[in-house]
């Protein structure tokens, strides 16, 4: 059990406490991804991190865009863009609960005064073949975190199994600070959330509410998906080791990524029909499969080495 | 043999949480599974102290308090050669023996003689000692505990290892006592328990299942489910007794939800702001409910009051934090509400439908504008049947009813809705009131999902129905009518609960409206919609018939699994109409009545006899219906039969015309004796082929006239053993 602490007083503080928590625990500390997510899933360091044998560890914070959620910066709880915490434990410990709560203690949240359920959440990423098993974790009531046993990823079967822990730290903050609004939230001990973040709410719901040009989207969506299904279609074709092991890959797998966030923001601009909605999905899981399925044959290169198979 | 005596057997699946729902049947899956493999084992049943089970969402546990120490033994008799070659006259063993008893590794001395059908042979009684319970444990935890159904199993240890809810992170095998060394995965079988995750401590030793179930209680983890169910009840009206005329809204299954989702259930009174009641009581209660799993609360006028139940997995809330935190919650998520509220609020229902044209209901069919256009014209077509069919609808009611069929799905694009997607339909209608169109209207949008299964409430009104069957039958015309029919048991349309309302609509709203109508008039909608080229790929052809077929097959289902009639006589009345559903169910009801008279089964039998010489005839020679001659009747039993006919035809006719169809079966059975002394004594196959074909023409008559009612050859009779009716 971790010494008890006093609750963390700003947003940082609590960053800072998390990351501590798990660099102690051997996790990789790593920088958020450079690219527009929908969540810390699909960043590199755990779509691609969950596939193959190798163990890892690591803990990043991700900004998260999810352009539905977008509320005009109005909505006390809403966000376009959030913050999540997201840690990668491979395979995981078995006593991966005691120290996922330990982590709530660490932040400041005296467990015995609160009251903590797990309560039956699978996730599903269909526009990245990947589900798992798990929790909503519930703290009072609040929905804290997102407790997954990652069973595939890609299409493909995981071996070993990867846990994810994605903690919602606006949530969080607002809870350790009982705050009513995310808005009100203190960054730092001067700087609030909404100084920060207000504006950008504001302009990004405008923009993709109103404003986005959905010719221009459609178009750009279909340059990425073209570029992403050009390379998985040269991977196919290279054969020379050497040239395979150079292969731009993890380039492929970025544009995967912009594809997914373009049919995000042509969703929220209400572009998409039901129907185009299933296909455009099915477009994209079928490059993430093929990126995941490439991905382990560069890095595996003899099939025996490569555990996990197609689905 | 004596029994060997029998020693406590206790098993805890420590588990990460097992989703709530799930935990009842996969106990029931394991005390099956245990018992089961014992009995295999060579276990009597009744040696077994039947298995006790418990559970809470970190533990799965079977105790049986005597378990015999050993399988019995058991004793097989293996025959070998046959006596007469194997025994010498001497009485020595020949050669044959000496090779059995080889083979079966004892002394040709052991073998012995037993007499069969056959004669004598030579034989050896093997006895099987039985194996120490214990060990046969070792084997059959594992196996029955990675036995358990469930619906999606993980693994966590890696492909190789088990399959199961969720990880497996203790397991408690005692026996008499002992731990049974068995393993799950890596978990290795011990003696120890743990306590609730907050309050009680890890790893705490057991002795036997009176020390566990102490140890457990000390460490806040109450065993049995029944318990928390009673402590949470017992608890919340504790807490509601301090306020003047509380109550919790009786919840049943949320109740279940909880005493499956803690292990140590404690409930909490919280309060929200009163202005907030002003948010239609529905919205309110989905949010506590479905979001919150909170009770709700009302006052002693049965409104809602301010109040909700928490049920904490902690034993009580010192500092008042986690009230505050419930309450912080369902503020926000109130706030939510209440924003969307008044935002929907902003738009009509009316300035809506522009919005539904990008709201698309299936790509081939069109967008839900499209739906809504359809949904209207349909309900004017049955507003007109149904006053054909006798029933009376005033020209405002019918303009009402029409336009709610039109604004029925505007609330889709409404924030609420997206949000609590199982408000649809009662967010159209709270809106509507708030709008202040007429009641009629906002109660028929209101309703018009209803029933959304067997055992739902129908559309209170005759408004609500009709949209309600509006909705479906578009539906599910046009699907059918692009290719999307269901096929074996793949429906991800829900097609089948969609046909499954328009039945039981029509049964038991009495609505005079019959299968072929819906399906002509849904059909006609679309007809006309493709003139204005609208669904283009729509075709009748694919629409008309097989979804015909579909409704009777719903209806069939419905009399059979619903109703519970027996299947013959629903195939009976089926097969003399299966057109007007709420008169398929009259007939059937009395049919089911007359079914155990004494007339009724020998009759039915007779019928079918019937049939069959007609069939006969027509196949064999050609035998086509004509005019009936009763002056050609023989007198004596032909002749009475015409006569008897004559009368219970009339009997039976005015029973129907007064709508008495019971009377009218009555009637028709009573034709048993005349029929039955016909058939006794008159040759119907009479060389000459005037009387023949005549005769015929009275069993012809006969079984036309008395098939419209149910077709009682498809009366299939009983076992005498067997009376019970359908």
């Amino acid at each position: 059990m971790a010494k008890q602490r006093q609750p963390a007083r700003t947003l940082q503080e609590l960053i800072f406490r998390l990351s501590q928590f798990w660099d102690e625990r051997g996790c990789v500390i790593q920088q958020p991804y450079d690219l527009e997510v929908g969540a810390g899933t699909s960043c590199p360091e755990t779509f691609l991190r969950a596939l193959g044998p190798v163990p890892y560890k690591v803990a990043y914070v991700q900004p998260s865009r999810r352009p539905d959620d977008g509320r005009y910066g109005e909505n006390p709880n809403r966000l376009y863009k959030h913050l999540q915490m997201q840690v990668i434990l491979k395979p995981p410990p078995a006593d991966v609960q005691d120290q996922y709560l330990d982590s709530l203690e660490a932040m400041g949240i005296r467990l015995r005064d609160h009251e903590i359920k797990f309560e039956e959440d699978n996730w599903e990423n269909p526009t990245l073949g990947a589900w798992g098993i798990g929790w909503q974790v519930m703290l009072d009531g609040l929905e804290i975190t997102q407790f997954t046993y990652f069973q595939q990823c890609g299409g493909l079967d995981l071996d070993p199994i990867s846990v994810e822990l994605t903690y919602g730290l606006e949530r969080l903050a607002a809870f350790l600070q009982d705050a009513d609004s995310v808005y009100a939230v203190r960054w730092n001990e001067s700087t609030s959330y909404g100084q920060i973040r207000l504006a950008e709410e504001l302009q990004f719901s405008v923009y993709q509410f109103e404003v986005a040009d959905i010719t221009m989207l459609w178009k750009q969506l279909d340059l990425y998906e073209a570029e992403a299904q050009r390379l998985l279609l040269a991977w196919r074709g290279c054969q020379d080791p050497d040239a395979r092991r150079r292969f731009p890959l993890l380039p492929a797998y970025e544009l995967v990524l912009k594809c997914s966030h373009l049919f995000n923001l042509l969703d929220a601009r209400g572009a998409v029909s039901v129907t185009e909605r299933a296909t455009v999905i099915g477009r994209v899981r079928q490059l993430a499969c093929g990126v995941a399925e490439a991905w382990l044959q560069q890095q595996y290169p003899s099939p025996e080495a490569a555990p996990a198979s197609p689905a | 043999m004596a029994e060997p005596k029998g020693k406590e057997f206790l098993l805890e699946i420590g588990v990460e949480e097992v989703p709530a729902w799930m935990i009842p049947s996969a106990l029931e899956g394991l005390k099956q599974l245990l018992t089961e493999g014992l009995v295999k084992l060579g276990f009597a049943p009744e040696s077994l102290a039947p298995f006790q089970m418990y559970a809470t969402p970190r533990r799965l546990v079977a105790f049986s308090a005597s378990l015999p120490s050993r399988q019995p033994t058991t004793e097989e008799l293996i025959e070998g050669p046959p006596r007469r070659i194997a025994i010498d006259a001497s009485g020595k063993p020949a050669m044959p023996a000496i090779k059995f008893a080889e083979k079966m590794g004892i002394p040709p001395e052991k073998l012995i003689t037993v007499a069969t059908a056959k004669g004598e042979y030579v034989a050896f009684k093997k006895i099987r000692q039985g194996r120490p319970t214990a060990e046969l444990l070792k084997e059959l935890v594992p196996q029955a505990v990675l036995g358990i159904y469930w619906p999606r199993a993980m693994y966590w240890e890696g492909k190789g290892g088990p399959h199961f809810i969720r990880p497996i992170r203790w397991l408690l095998v005692l026996y008499g006592g002992k731990t049974i060394p068995c393993a799950i995965g890596s978990v290795q079988a011990g003696k120890w328990t743990w306590g609730h995750r907050q309050l009680g401590k890890a790893k705490l030793a057991v002795k036997d299942f009176a020390s566990y179930r102490q140890t457990l209680r000390d460490h806040f983890v109450i065993l049995e489910p029944a318990e928390r169910r009673v402590r949470i009840q017992e608890l919340s009206d504790s807490l509601l007794r301090a306020e003047e005329g509380l109550r919790s809204k009786q919840d049943p299954g949320l109740l279940e939800t909880h005493t499956y989702l803690t292990e140590y259930p404690t409930p909490l009174l919280g309060s929200f702001d009163p202005s907030y009641l002003a948010l239609p009581e529905e919205v309110l209660t989905t949010v506590m409910r479905g979001h919150q799993k909170y009770f709700a609360v009302e006052d002693a006028q049965g409104r809602l009051a301010p109040r909700f139940l928490a049920i904490m997995e902690t034993d009580a809330d010192r500092k008042g934090l986690i009230r505050h935190g419930h309450e912080r919650v369902l503020r926000a998520r109130f706030n939510d509400a209440r924003f969307f509220w008044e935002s929907d609020g902003r738009t009509t229902l009316a300035d809506r439908l522009e919005w539904l044209r990008t709201v698309t209901f299936q790509a081939k069919l069109g967008s839900y504008f499209d739906k809504t256009a359809r949904m209207q014209e349909l309900a004017e077509q049955l507003i007109g049947a149904i006053r054909e069919g006798g029933g009376a609808v005033s020209p405002e009611e019918a303009a009402q009813i029409v336009r709610a069929a039109r604004l029925s799905k505007s609330d889709l694009t409404t924030d609420l809705v997206k949000e609590f997607t199982e408000l649809q339909g009662i967010i159209g209608g709270l809106l509507a009131r708030r709008e202040g169109l007429p009641e009629e209207i906002a109660t028929a949008i209101y309703d018009h999902y209803l029933p959304q299964s067997m055992e739902d409430a129908l559309p209170r009104s005759l408004g609500g129905q009709i949209v309600s069957l509006a909705d479906r039958m578009d539906t599910l015309a046009g699907c059918f009518g692009v290719g999307l029919a269901p096929t074996g048991s793949k429906d991800p349309l829900g097609l089948r609960r969609a046909a499954q309302g328009v039945i039981r609509i029509l049964a038991e709203n009495k609505l005079p409206l019959t299968l072929e109508t819906l399906v002509a008039k849904s059909c006609e909608v679309y007809t006309v919609a493709q003139r204005l080229g609208e669904a283009p790929e729509w075709s009748e052809a694919a629409a008309r018939t097989p979804l015909g077929e579909f409704l009777v097959d719903r209806l069939r289902y419905y009399l059979r699994e619903v109703r519970g009639f027996a299947y013959d006589e629903v195939n009976a009345v089926l097969a003399a109409g299966r057109n007007d559903v709420a008169d398929a169910v009259r007939r059937l009801e009395a049919l089911a009545q007359i079914r155990p008279t004494e007339n009724f089964e020998p009759l039915a039998a007779a019928f079918k006899r019937m049939k069959n010489i007609l069939q006969q005839a027509r196949e064999s020679y050609g035998y086509a219906e004509g005019e009936l001659h009763p002056e050609w009747f023989q007198p004596g039993p032909e002749l009475a039969l015409y006569e008897r006919y004559l009368a219970v035809y009339q009997e039976a006719e005015r029973a129907k015309q007064s709508g008495n169809i019971l009377a009218a079966l009555q009637a028709i059975a009573s034709l048993r004796p005349a029929v039955d002394l016909f058939f006794d004594k008159i040759l119907v196959m009479d060389k000459d082929a005037r009387l023949r074909n005549n005769r015929l023409g009275l069993l012809a008559t006969l079984l036309r006239q008395f098939s419209t009612i149910a077709d009682f050859a498809e009366i299939v009779p009983r076992e005498p053993t067997s009376a019970a009716t359908g």
